[in-house]
Parts: structure tokens; sequence; C-alpha cells
């Protein structure tokens, strides 16, 4: 019994039928941890991109060697540290949110790539014409470059979005009860794991086959030339 | 219990770590030429079973497919009346390699289908076999283009690596999480932890910018 909802071990089609709803719970946190994740990778990523594109070398170079060391270590490990670590500092946040914590710092490093390879991506054509009709920088950068560059940036971040969805079990070894934890937990209570995790496969195929569609859906809807800020 | 006495311990597991990532590294790449070729067959079958694998194992999470193989697996087997209880050491070596591989698939189909179609049209006119097509033409000029990609998935694999530590395999992150709890010294142990794989991430680079700029003779040369 978990969630407080008893399974049925007499057959394996019952037994699957029993546990689905235990299932779907885990995968409403997992999608909650998967949101979370991607609007701290958003938000961060942002700032990392903005730190990187600066002038000055005492900014950007520690923000380009910051998002190297995220990018290259692992997420399980970055977690431990965050989980074990932040409260020796007095700061105790409870598993679900350390996980979607440490989730969004691992993937703010790829979307401050993607922020950062969508804004170069516009053609210095474009500045230079700006630059023609007397726009300020900040204009230009408000009104030519970012609308621009949504289009490109938004698909990228999708995929990001995908990958976080799958990152999320990780969360699982500081006990976070998203769906594979869920899954493990009534194979270790019933010892038939080949069910459960089974289910867990097909349930996450269906999820990120829904997902990569959507976000293929928005690429080809998102207007090629840009999207007005006002 | 200072900080140099957990050298040795970190070192074994991180010794596990390389031969783990060297191996699934390496049968990654296998799994991604088959795969990455096989889905852009002729052959029917060859098509079904590559395009079946590649959804599979990039629609799943990693963890997914790992606790499968470790933990599921041998009860399909017991079910059918075979024993396919596999050690930790191969059920991560596979899991990671399959993964891997799946994504590798998609370089590969990517890079053979951006050579120009004028090279396979001016083989045709040349007599080749399809397989001569494949081999000395397609390959050669497709492989120098995926090796940027294949060099984040190496790094990626590395890091996925620290996932077997949670099917009880001595690997670098489980070494690090048994000295935490005897200790109880995070801080150390962690920084210490974080470090040790951005090291290995750095010199796993430096070998696949290594080994692109070895088949970058590949390319065709520009006359």
């Amino acid at each position: 019994m978990l969630f407080g909802i008893a399974w049925d071990t007499s057959s394996n089609w019952l037994f699957a039928s029993s546990i689905l709803p235990i299932l779907l719970k885990g995968l409403v946190i997992t999608i909650q941890a998967t949101v979370l994740g991607f609007f701290v990778a958003a938000v961060l990523g942002l700032v990392l991109a903005a730190l990187k594109a600066s002038r000055l070398r005492i900014i950007s170079w520690p923000a380009r060697l910051i998002t190297e060391f995220i990018r290259d270590t692992p997420l399980l490990v970055q977690l431990f540290f965050l989980y074990y670590v932040l409260p020796e500092y007095g700061i105790v946040l409870p598993a679900f949110l350390t996980g979607a914590l440490a989730l969004g710092i691992q993937y703010s490093a790829y979307t401050s790539e993607v922020y950062r390879a969508g804004i170069e991506s516009i053609t210095h054509g474009q500045t230079e014409a700006a630059r023609a009709l007397d726009l300020s920088p900040l204009r230009t950068f408000g009104v030519i470059i970012v609308p621009q560059a949504i289009p490109r940036i938004i698909p990228a971040l999708g995929n990001y979005l995908v990958s976080i969805m799958k990152d999320v079990p990780v969360l699982s070894v500081v006990s976070v009860l998203e769906m594979l934890n869920v899954a493990k937990i009534i194979g270790d209570r019933t010892f038939n794991y080949l069910v459960p995790l089974s289910m867990v496969g097909g349930l996450y195929l269906i999820l990120t086959l829904v997902a990569s569609a959507a976000v293929r859906h928005l690429d080809r809807r998102l207007p090629k030339q840009g999207i007005p800020l006002k | 219990m200072d900080w140099l006495s957990y050298s040795t311990p970190l070192l074994q597991g991180a010794w596990v770590t390389i031969q783990l990532t060297v191996y699934s590294t390496i049968l990654g790449a296998f799994f991604a030429f088959a795969f990455g070729i096989g889905k852009i067959s002729n052959n029917w079958m060859a098509k079904g079973v590559s395009i079946f694998f590649i959804e599979i194992f990039r629609g799943t999470s990693l963890l997914v497919q790992l606790f499968w193989l470790y933990f599921a697996l041998p009860i399909l087997g017991q079910s059918i009346g075979v024993d396919l209880r596999l050690p930790p050491v191969v059920a991560g070596t596979l899991a990671l390699s399959l993964n891997i591989g799946a994504y590798g698939a998609e370089v590969v189909r990517g890079a053979i289908q951006a050579v120009p179609p004028s090279q396979h049209e001016a083989a045709k006119a040349l007599d080749f076999t399809q397989r001569q097509v494949l081999w000395r033409i397609s390959l050669p000029q497709a492989i120098p283009e995926m090796m940027p990609s294949f060099g984040n998935l190496a790094v990626q694999n590395l890091k996925d690596t620290a996932l077997v530590s949670l099917i009880s395999l001595g690997d670098l992150a489980f070494r690090a999480e048994q000295i935490r709890n005897f200790t109880q010294d995070s801080v150390t142990v962690y920084t210490l932890l974080l470090f040790m794989y951005f090291g290995m991430a750095l010199v796993l680079t430096a070998i696949m910018k290594l080994l692109e700029r070895s088949v970058g003779r590949w390319r065709p040369g520009r006359t």
C-alpha cells in the first residue's frame, strides 16, 4: 500500500491496473519537478548568458568557467552537494526543492548557450542597419535582436525541457517520491520489479513523445521573421 | 581523518569510473553506427529494429533503463526460464552504452544524410556498389562532421556513469558516498568529487579534440 492505495498481486494485469493510480501520483511529482527545474534553468541561464556576453573580462571569464564546470559535472553529484552541503551553511530546503534547484542549475549551463547562440545567430547586417537608422544600442537589442532570436530560442529550450523530465528520476536518491522512486518502492515491497518498472518506461515514452511533438508543433507555428515584443 | 586519506578509495572509484566510461563509450559508438546506419538502410527489418531501439532509449530516462536491466530483466528471464541476472558492471555498461548509442545514432544518421547527394550520384556513375558507397564515400566524409557531437556525448556519458552507483557499483560517486556516510564530512568529500569529475571531463574533452583533429584529414580537400 502506498499513498493509501492498495495493490492486487493476484495476476500481472490486475497488479498493473491497481498500481497505475499510484504511479500517476508519482507522475504528478515528476511533472512538478520538471516545470520548476525548467523555470530555474531558464532564468539562471539568462543570467549566465548575460554575464558571459559582458565586455569586461573579469565578469565574462568567471561566468564562462562556471558554465563549463556545471556542464562537466554529474547532476547526481551536484544534487548530493546541494543536499548535504547547503544545510551546513544553514540553508535547509525540502528534498523536492533541492532537487528542482539542482536540475535548474545543471540545465542553466545548457540554456545559457541556447540564449547566446540565439542572439549570435542574428546577423551583423541587422545591427548595422539599426545603427544606420540611429537606434540606440539598447533599442537595437530590445526591438531588433531579441524579437528575431526568440523563435530560434524557444524550440531549443523545449528540447531541454524534455531532457529535464528524463533527469527527474535522479531526484529519487534524495527520497523525492517521483515516478521511478514510487515504482522502485512498489517493486521492493512486492518483489515484482518487472511490471512497475516497465510501466514507468511506457509512461516516459508517452510523455516524451507528446512533449517532443508539442515542441515540433511550436517550432512550426512560431513566425520565423520574429515576434514583436509589443 | 584528513582529506588526503580520502584519496585512496576515491582514486579506486575513479578508476572504475574511467573503465566504465571507456567501455560504454566504445560500445556506445558501435551501437550509434549500427542504429544510425540501420535507420537509413533500405532493409525494412534493420530500419524497424533501429527506430525501435532509438525511440526506446532516447524516449525514456537512463535511470529507468538502468533499473529495468538490473531489477526487472531477471524477473522477465525467470518467467521464460532463462537466467538473465546481470552483474552490476554488465547492466551498467549495457544501459550506458545503449542510451548514449541511441543519441549517437541520430548524429550518425544526420551526418551521413548531410553528405551532398552529388557524391552518391558520382559514385553510382562510377559503378560503386551500395556497400562501397557507404564505406568509401559516405562514412569518410561524414565521420569528421560527427566528431564535435561525439565529444559532447562522451562527456555526457562520463557524467551519466555516476548513476551506476545506484545499482551498488563501486564507482567514484559510490566511494564518495561511502566516505561521507563514514566521516560526515560532506563539504570536503563532495567538493573533491566535483573537481575530480571536472578534471576527468577536461581530459576526455582533450582526447576527443585530438581524435577530431586526426579524423579531420578525411575531409575532402578544397580544390
